[in-house]
């Protein structure tokens, strides 16, 4: 395996140093989340993905050479995800995208790092990139980067001592909460209700009447797109006012369309979206929504930022190296200006943690409204 | 306790959700021991149906005559006369297995042919509160329950007094018996496929403005109605309508004052409890079938 | 006859042979889908004992798999011997298996699938929410793979010939157990309860100790599951898997003893073998088996039987004719 791997290396080498202008595809594979739960994350991932990548090789790929993407499902099962990877990696692939789901990247990691090949996911567990792995990259804020915000939000602007939390009881939800949680405590903000739902949940009314009964200052809620919208038209009909506090998920777009005026007031931390005020994002929307017909998520974008990321980071090289892949990422920082795929400055930490801007949003009369611009943690 | 009105009216509203998808487990388990694993894909796709009509250029009342006509003859009789009748004569166990497999098959189609988004749909109540007792209640509620009720009561009508409907439930019962006195018993296992198909695209027509459409929303509505339907007693419309509203009801309940995170255990306890104590389901009658 | 026998034994041998020598060089994900067909297998067995041979609907069986893998992740991450989790598997799910058909076959048989399929969900919401014991629904990663008598099997290969092993081991058990007068009253009981009744079988205990070692079943292979993909976490263990195993009985041909073989076999490696249809693949999967439900209702085993059956009133007719003709052209 080892001699055969330096060997290819080694004719990988010859070949971009061998001043012929094509080269053979750069080959990626992306294993995501195609069916089961996380059918709609996963999707939006690899559509990201393969909008990226048709725009790059339109404009004559990487280091002229064009890049060929693989996709394969996990069917959002960890034990599928971990065939389905190995399989990736069998076929000794430049860099390995995906998984979305937290469980899943936790079991594929370890593999990919054993085989030297850089991982860029989705996962948003806090735990993930503490674990001293330098394989892995993530493509959006950890929750232990997003939460704190949250957390001061709550107390400096709307000083409120008690807060409910509501949360998917899933790895994205229970992750969110379980941080958000801690990070109250600092402030010494009491959770006046802990509440659980169930993805796919179509009736609010107890989670609700129980919020109501608790009496919050403010509510926090950490759920899909989908539960979010209908938990907002709960909270209406039953007449609660305190302020709405929530992430990327409960401001979007999608999450207005559906819950109308129900939306008005909510308001989150938005780390990647859509809907943000930068140039860049909105000529993505529109190319994405021209060819997928449909308005993407932040999973939409993650997948493209990692194509782009892969980008970036071989154009610094100057070569195709899959070993020196995960150290040219480490401590880089892509900007907008220099690569307009990257769409917003972002930096890279020695975990592969990645550092940019952030947005604090508000929906006022059913548009979604950046009232605060967050810096980037390291400037 | 206003609050428990609350919960009582929201959960009676998604309580008619289930009673009416667990009606139809239980028509065709009645007359031809179809245990349909696809239950919740049937309510699902209509939805989708009336959703391409739209984009076709019909109008919304167009679209969901044209939802139900087409679930009418695909999941009725196409299912029918593709899936059951080969395999009803080998037993209970390989048809429900091949329904499981539908359900993927239905779900994985949607999400390729469609989108693994969340597409919205039109609500045929208007949407928005009216005030019951002074509390708000959505009027999309109100709407599924009056017409889950409304149907539910046409149904009863049509089985107990129309004859049409008591040849159904004769071939239901017996069906040996009801062939030598003349019924035509595979005519009447037809219609309850008909009915059933009819009764699903109304569900959709009636949830999918509160679930979306969405390739997945299915298995819930399928466990919850297919609990449902044991709970209420399996051989029995009126039991499936009560189930489906005691586990409607029960489930805010629990949510409330039990946990959250067990909300949906509490459901299946009463089933289990339902079964030690009255297998036969609260409302439905012995089984008097022979072995 | 003893000819047929001798072809058997011959095919047996070289299939055995085959498992063994074959994935030799194999990459990493074909051993890792041959262990997952392996485990797959073991759990479908027991499900096969309680539907094939006892004639009991389970729908818990995905449950029990994941009692297993959580004794397993539980006690070998706290450094316990994979072997004392296969202990504790196996009587965990037996007695669970037994208190839980109890009431259920006391009442009527076909509630017992009512019975298990409440049971796999609340079983669900217990992995995921008791955190103190299962993590929750972060799962428990970093499992390790066992040492077999000094053997490491961290590797692949290694890991792949345990669950092979493991399978030889739980098919002797089964073969044995079928042949012995349990297993003889587990098939007079799905063929004729009432018969079975009044020959003196307590119908009630053989149908219960049936439902109980199949389940112990899936929490071997469950045993085997956690060290397989060294990650725990509540999902896998929905209703889902329970469905999929009871697919995989159907399929495969319930009440023959190489259905489970098979059915896994179609369950695992179809999909995989279907996935250069990229988006299609489980659409495709599903239609497959819907056909080949049609077409043989009783499995693909009953495919085969059929087609004996077939033969042997042929060849029968056959000598029935040759008889007949004697019979006629005697004086």
């Amino acid at each position: 395996m080892k001699p055969v791997f330096l060997a290819s290396a080694l004719l990988a080498t010859i070949m971009t140093t061998a001043a012929f202008g094509q080269g053979a595809p750069i080959k990626l594979a992306n294993v995501a989340e195609l069916s089961g739960g996380g059918a709609t994350v996963g999707t939006n991932w690899k559509n990201g993905i393969d909008l990226a990548i048709e725009e790059i090789n339109a404009k004559g790929g990487v280091l002229g050479r064009k890049l060929e993407v693989t996709h394969a499902d996990s069917q959002s099962n960890p034990g599928v995800a971990r065939a389905q990877v190995q399989k990736a990696l069998d076929a000794e692939p430049y860099v390995l995208l995906g998984p979305g789901y937290s469980g899943s990247v936790k079991v594929t990691a370890p593999l990919a790092a054993e085989a030297g090949i850089t991982q860029i996911m989705g996962g948003e567990a806090a735990e993930l990139t503490q674990s001293g792995n330098r394989f892995l990259f993530r493509t959006s804020f950890g929750q232990q980067s997003s939460m704190p915000k949250v957390a001061k939000y709550i107390n400096d602007d709307l000083k409120a001592k008690s807060v409910a939390i509501v949360w998917v009881n899933n790895d994205f939800g229970k992750g969110g909460r379980d941080v958000i949680t801690k990070e109250f405590a600092k402030y010494n903000i009491k959770v006046a209700a802990d509440i659980s739902t169930e993805a796919g949940q179509a009736d609010f009314a107890a989670d609700v009447s129980k919020i109501k009964a608790a009496a919050p200052e403010a509510v926090f809620i950490y759920v899909n797109e989908e539960e979010s919208a209908r938990i907002l038209k709960e909270l209406k009909r039953q007449g609660i006012t305190v302020p709405l506090m929530g992430e990327t998920t409960l401001v979007g777009q999608k999450v207005i369309e559906l819950a109308g005026d129900a939306a008005n007031g909510a308001r989150g931390h938005v780390g990647l979206t859509t809907d943000a005020p930068v140039e860049l994002i909105k000529a993505f929307r529109d190319k994405f929504v021209k060819k997928y017909n449909y308005v993407p998520d932040h999973n939409g974008l993650k997948g493209w930022l990692a194509i782009y990321m892969i980008k970036a980071t071989t154009e610094k090289m100057g070569k195709v190296d899959s070993k020196g892949f995960a150290d040219a990422l480490h401590g880089f920082t892509i900007t907008a200006a220099k690569e307009p795929g990257i769409l917003m400055d972002a930096t890279f930490d020695a975990n592969g943690d990645i550092d940019r801007q952030g947005f604090l949003a508000e929906v006022v009369e059913g548009k979604q409204v950046i009232k605060q611009v967050l810096p980037k943690l390291n400037n | 306790m206003s609050n428990l009105l609350d919960l009582l009216v929201a959960g009676l509203a998604t309580g008619a959700i289930y009673a009416i998808v667990a009606v139809g487990f239980t028509l065709l388990w009645q007359t031809s021991q179809t245990i349909n694993f696809a239950q919740g894909e049937f309510v699902m796709l209509p939805a989708f149906l009336m959703l391409a009509a739209m984009q076709a250029g019909a109008p919304f009342w167009l679209a969901i005559l044209i939802g139900i006509l087409l679930s009418m003859l695909l999941l009725g009789l196409g299912f029918k006369m593709l899936l059951v009748d080969p395999m009803l004569r080998h037993g209970v166990l390989p048809l429900a297995i091949a329904t499981m497999a539908l359900a993927i098959g239905i779900k994985e189609a949607v999400k390729q042919f469609w989108s693994a988004e969340a597409s919205p749909f039109p609500s045929i109540v208007p949407t928005g509160d009216i005030s019951i007792l002074g509390r708000p209640v959505a009027l999309q509620s109100i709407g599924v329950l009056a017409l889950a009720i409304l149907a539910v009561l046409a149904l009863t009508t049509l089985l107990n007094r129309t004859s049409i409907g008591h040849q159904m439930q004769a071939a239901a019962q017996n069906p040996t018996v009801a062939k030598i006195i003349g019924v035509p018993v595979e005519r009447m296992i037809l219609f309850t496929f008909l009915i059933n198909a009819f009764l699903v695209a109304l569900a959709s027509v009636l949830i999918t403005p509160i679930y979306l459409a969405k390739f997945s929303s299915g298995e819930v509505l399928g466990q919850a109605a297919f609990i449902a339907a044991i709970v209420g007693g399996f051989n029995q419309v009126r039991g499936a309508i009560a189930g489906g509203l005691l586990i409607g009801v029960v489930d805010n309940l629990a949510a409330a004052y039990v946990s959250t995170q067990y909300r949906a255990a509490v459901p299946l306890i009463l089933l289990i409890a339902v079964i030690l104590l009255r297998p036969q389901g609260m409302f439905g009658r012995p089984e008097e079938r022979t072995v | 006859m003893t000819a047929g026998k001798y072809l058997q034994i011959a095919f047996g041998v070289i299939v055995i042979a085959a498992l063994i020598v074959v994935p030799m060089n194999f990459n990493r994900y074909g051993l890792f889908i041959l262990s997952q067909w392996a485990v797959m297998t073991i759990a479908a067995m027991g499900l096969n004992l309680t539907l094939g041979y006892a004639g009991q609907v389970s729908l818990a069986q995905g449950a029990f798999v994941g009692i297993g893998a959580y004794a397993a992740a539980i006690m070998t991450s706290n450094g316990l011997p994979l072997i004392a989790a296969l202990g504790v598997a196996i009587v965990l799910c037996f007695a669970i298996g037994w208190i839980l058909g109890y009431p259920a076959l006391r009442v009527q048989h076909h509630y017992l699938a009512f019975v298990t399929l409440a049971f796999s969900t609340l079983a669900f919401l217990v992995f995921r929410n008791e955190d103190w014991l299962t993590k929750g629904i972060y799962g428990i990663s970093n499992i390790p793979r066992p040492e077999i008598f000094g053997f490491p099997t961290r590797r692949p290969l290694p890991f792949y010939y345990l669950c092979l092993g493991s399978l030889g081991i739980v098919s002797l058990a089964v073969w044995w157990l079928i042949r012995s007068p349990w297993g003889r009253a587990f098939v007079a009981l799905r063929e004729n309860p009432v018969r079975a009744l009044s020959l003196g079988i307590d119908t009630r205990r053989y149908t219960l100790m049936a439902f109980a070692i199949g389940s112990a079943l899936g929490g071997v292979a469950g045993t085997l599951y956690a060290p397989l993909t060294q990650y725990v976490d509540p999902v896998p263990f929905s209703l889902a898997l329970s469905l999929d195993l009871l697919m995989m009985v159907i399929v495969g041909g319930s009440g023959f003893f190489f259905g489970p073989f098979l059915g896994a076999m179609i369950a695992v490696l179809l999909p995989e073998w279907l996935r250069f249809t990229q988006g299609y693949y489980l659409m495709l999967y599903a239609v497959a088996v819907i056909l080949l439900l049609i077409y043989s209702p009783t499995g693909i085993l009953g495919i085969l039987d059929r087609y004996m059956a077939e033969r042997r009133t042929k060849a029968a007719s056959a000598l029935r004719a040759v008889a007949k003709s004697r019979l006629e052209t005697a004086p």
